[in-house]
């Protein structure tokens, strides 16, 4: 029996999402651009799906533009906000960002647009005053990752936003791994952008949102049909716009438990580690953090090695950043945090979900700190 | 054998992937590890490679994993080489590979798998000695093969936790076993140059190494210090070099000595290029220890060396004195001399000092 600790880089895919798809698959195949029945049948799938993920955020239906994943929607963020602009300008972002918004703003970079990053405190979190102060007239765009990937830091978003919102600049939030884990209400929060991918929820891969608030100005990433009403070309992916759809209605349903259920195995998680394991300190704040998340610096004990070796013991965690290859490089999340990148190397990223339990929290702390004992052996 | 957990230092290559497949089937507990040892450029063990082994690893149905020794290596191998040849001597990185990497940092990281040893797709094989039962490097069956010269270093603990499923077979064997499992990388061409010198050019490699430390131009002397032309940098250059000098002689001539305080080459002809001993300055005992009284071994001081007979005399501090019966050509300081004594590897060191 597998013990599945690693939610922030994918999640299974659940039962109901599972059924909804096979639903679309089935009869909604048809094209939902198309004037017949089996066209009409996908629309409404599709349109369906639109009002559950607008529902769960706080958003109008109309707002919800359908993407391939968050990578999708943070380059169209990112790469269509900009094409509407006058020209290069600066952009402000931060030095904790996910690559899928690192590599395009290289790419406006070398395009001569000046990006500035906002740096983060030892706890992972931007200050609000430091963004408000790094606004210039030249902004065109603020982009944020808001809830860490790798640290699960939350960045104050409700503090930041208005403050974007008042110099009259377009927000754009990379919300990836909030969406599930915590009450997003965009009637509330004057955000211009969102991006959210559903394998983070418990839905498929392949599938994601960019929110367009009205009257953010957009210009699409992918051209081609009048699809999403002109703001992403491409025929809709039905059965995953399904699957995506049914992870947020169960997301809506099961939020308040989530938060209680998933915080209170990550404590008992980190309580475990801290009174089994020495020199074990915690990355980021433990305040400000998704209630899933637990990124912990195991001095002189290598990530990598520990993340391999709990493998064998049947438990899946992650150093927090894995590069395809399955190499791992030292975290720049971490080395923001003004972390070494000895003690970046030295850390783990454990992230809770559904199907986690007590017992298999157990089986970690039964496990994990003889292999530290180990892995530390075998650095020295 | 059977039942333990090992792990197997996967290449990619059909060597590796072979004997990741022979201990599976001898009912190894086997975990694939391909270490990524050099920058992208690098021709062996890189991503590319570990892709191969990945795909390995999946067909054999066992856990794969790829270790980031890219910090390390460059520490403990590159720089190492680098540093040899602008020391004027002839690396051979392949001996810390084994000795650091395999069967250290790699058997670490088994030891915290749980594992008992660390299976390679090396051509050696590992025996006993019946009177004392301690363990011995030996020779592999195919002589064309035979990769102990590289694995001198390893002592009694590393040999211990050693495997080398393929010691016993022939490469048309271990073709022939790929073939027959189906393995991607069966038809992969063989490497055969050192894994972080992409083709070849080793002195690019030095030079991007150690850009501040390049020697510069300098002379190419005679064995009497006469001036016969300039060279680019000692670092060029290997003792019994014929290639690459640019005299215009009609003689034959070679690199008989490198002078690196001086940034000198010095030629002669092919006879100047023998020596009849060579210092060791650090000898690894298989045994663990050298022996009371000199001995007789043939030995090998380079790869693609037969051998020659030679009198080996310990040295007090760790170091061995070798005396060739008769003079052995181009005993290049840097390279390993590596005593046999039948099959069996005695032990071995870099060249410190060929003598003529």
């Amino acid at each position: 029996m597998r013990v599945y600790l690693d939610h922030n880089a994918t999640t299974p895919v659940r039962a109901e999402a599972r059924a909804a798809m096979e639903v679309a698959l089935r009869l909604h195949w048809g094209n939902p651009s198309s004037v017949h029945a089996e066209g009409a049948a996908a629309r409404a799938c599709v349109e369906r799906g639109r009002e559950e993920v607008a529902a769960l955020l706080g958003a109008e239906p109309d707002e919800v533009v359908f993407t391939a994943g968050a990578t999708e929607s943070n380059n169209t963020a990112l790469q269509g906000c900009l094409r509407s602009a006058e020209g290069p300008g600066s952009i402000v972002s931060s030095a904790v960002e996910h690559p899928s918004v690192d590599a395009p703003l290289e790419a406006l970079a070398q395009a001569g647009w000046r990006i500035v990053r906002v740096p983060v405190d030892a706890d992972g979190l931007l200050d609000p005053e430091a963004v408000a102060a790094a606004l210039a007239p030249d902004t065109a765009l603020v982009s944020l990752l808001w809830g860490n990937n790798e640290t699960g830091v939350l960045q104050p978003l409700e503090a930041i936003a208005p403050r974007v919102r008042e110099r009259g600049i377009p927000l754009h939030v990379d919300a990836t791994q909030c969406v599930g884990k915590l009450p997003i209400d965009l009637r509330a929060l004057p955000v211009d952008l969102l991006s959210l991918s559903a394998h983070k929820l418990g839905g498929p891969k392949g599938v994601g949102t960019l929110v367009v608030r009205r009257g953010a100005r957009l210009a699409p990433l992918l051209l081609g049909g009048p699809q999403e009403r002109r703001r992403r070309g491409g025929t809709e992916n039905t059965p995953g716009i399904a699957g995506l759809a049914a992870a947020c209605a169960l997301a809506a349903r099961e939020l308040p438990e989530r938060i209680q259920r998933w915080g209170a195995l990550r404590e008992r998680l980190w309580d475990g580690l801290r009174a089994k394991i020495p020199r074990v300190q915690r990355n980021g704040s433990a305040k400000r953090v998704l209630c899933n998340t637990l990124n912990v610096e195991i001095e002189g004990a290598a990530g990598e090695l520990l993340v391999q070796a709990l493998d064998l013991e049947g438990i899946a965690v992650s150093t927090g950043a894995a590069c395809a290859s399955g190499s791992v490089h030292p975290s720049h999340v971490l080395e923001a945090m003004g972390r070494t990148a000895v003690a970046a190397r030295s850390s783990l990223r454990l992230s809770v979900g559904h199907g986690v339990d007590e017992s298999a929290i157990n089986r970690v702390l039964a496990v994990l700190p003889d292999l530290v004992a180990r892995a530390r052996e075998a650095e020295s | 054998m059977s039942g333990e957990r090992v792990v197997v230092a996967m290449s990619g290559g059909v060597d590796s992937s072979v004997a990741a497949a022979l201990l599976v089937e001898a009912g190894v507990e086997a975990i694939g590890v391909t270490m990524h040892l050099a920058g992208e450029s690098s021709r062996c063990c890189s991503l590319a490679d570990a892709d191969d082994a990945r795909r390995v690893a999946e067909r054999l149905g066992i856990p794969f994993y790829v270790a980031n020794e890219t910090e390390r290596f460059r520490a403990e191998v590159t720089l190492a080489f680098a540093d040899a040849y602008l020391a004027g001597r002839t690396p051979l990185p392949c001996v810390t590979c084994n000795s650091r990497f395999k069967f250290h940092h790699l058997l670490a990281r088994a030891r915290v798998f749980g594992a008992v040893a660390v299976a390679t797709g090396h051509y050696a094989r590992i025996g006993s000695e019946p009177a004392t039962g301690r363990l011995e490097l030996r020779r592999a069956a195919d002589p064309a093969k035979d990769q102990s010269y590289f694995l001198h270093e390893l002592g009694q603990a590393q040999l211990a936790a050693a495997r080398f499923p393929l010691g016993e077979l022939t490469k048309a064997e271990v073709r022939a076993h790929a073939r027959r499992l189906g393995l991607a990388t069966a038809e992969k061409p063989e490497s055969q140059e050192i894994c972080f010198v992409p083709d070849g050019d080793y002195a690019a490699v030095v030079e991007a190494l150690r850009p501040g430390a390049l020697p510069g131009e300098g002379e190419i002397v005679d064995g009497q210090g006469q001036v016969l032309g300039r060279h680019a940098g000692v670092h060029r250059f290997t003792v019994g070099q014929r290639r690459g000098l640019g005299l215009a002689s009609e003689r034959r001539r070679y690199v008989t000595r490198i002078d690196a305080p001086r940034n000198r080459i010095v030629v002669g002809d092919a006879d100047a290029l023998g020596a009849r001993a060579a210092r060791i300055p650090r000898v690894c005992w298989v045994a663990g220890e050298p022996p009371a009284v000199p001995v007789r071994a043939d030995v090998r001081v380079r790869y693609r060396h037969a051998g020659a007979p030679a009198t080996i005399e310990p040295l007090p501090g760790g170091g061995a004195q070798v005396v060739f019966d008769a003079p052995v050509a181009a005993v290049a300081p840097g390279q390993s001399a590596v005593f046999y004594a039948g099959d069996v590897v005695l032990g071995g060191g870099p060249i410190g000092e060929a003598q003529p």
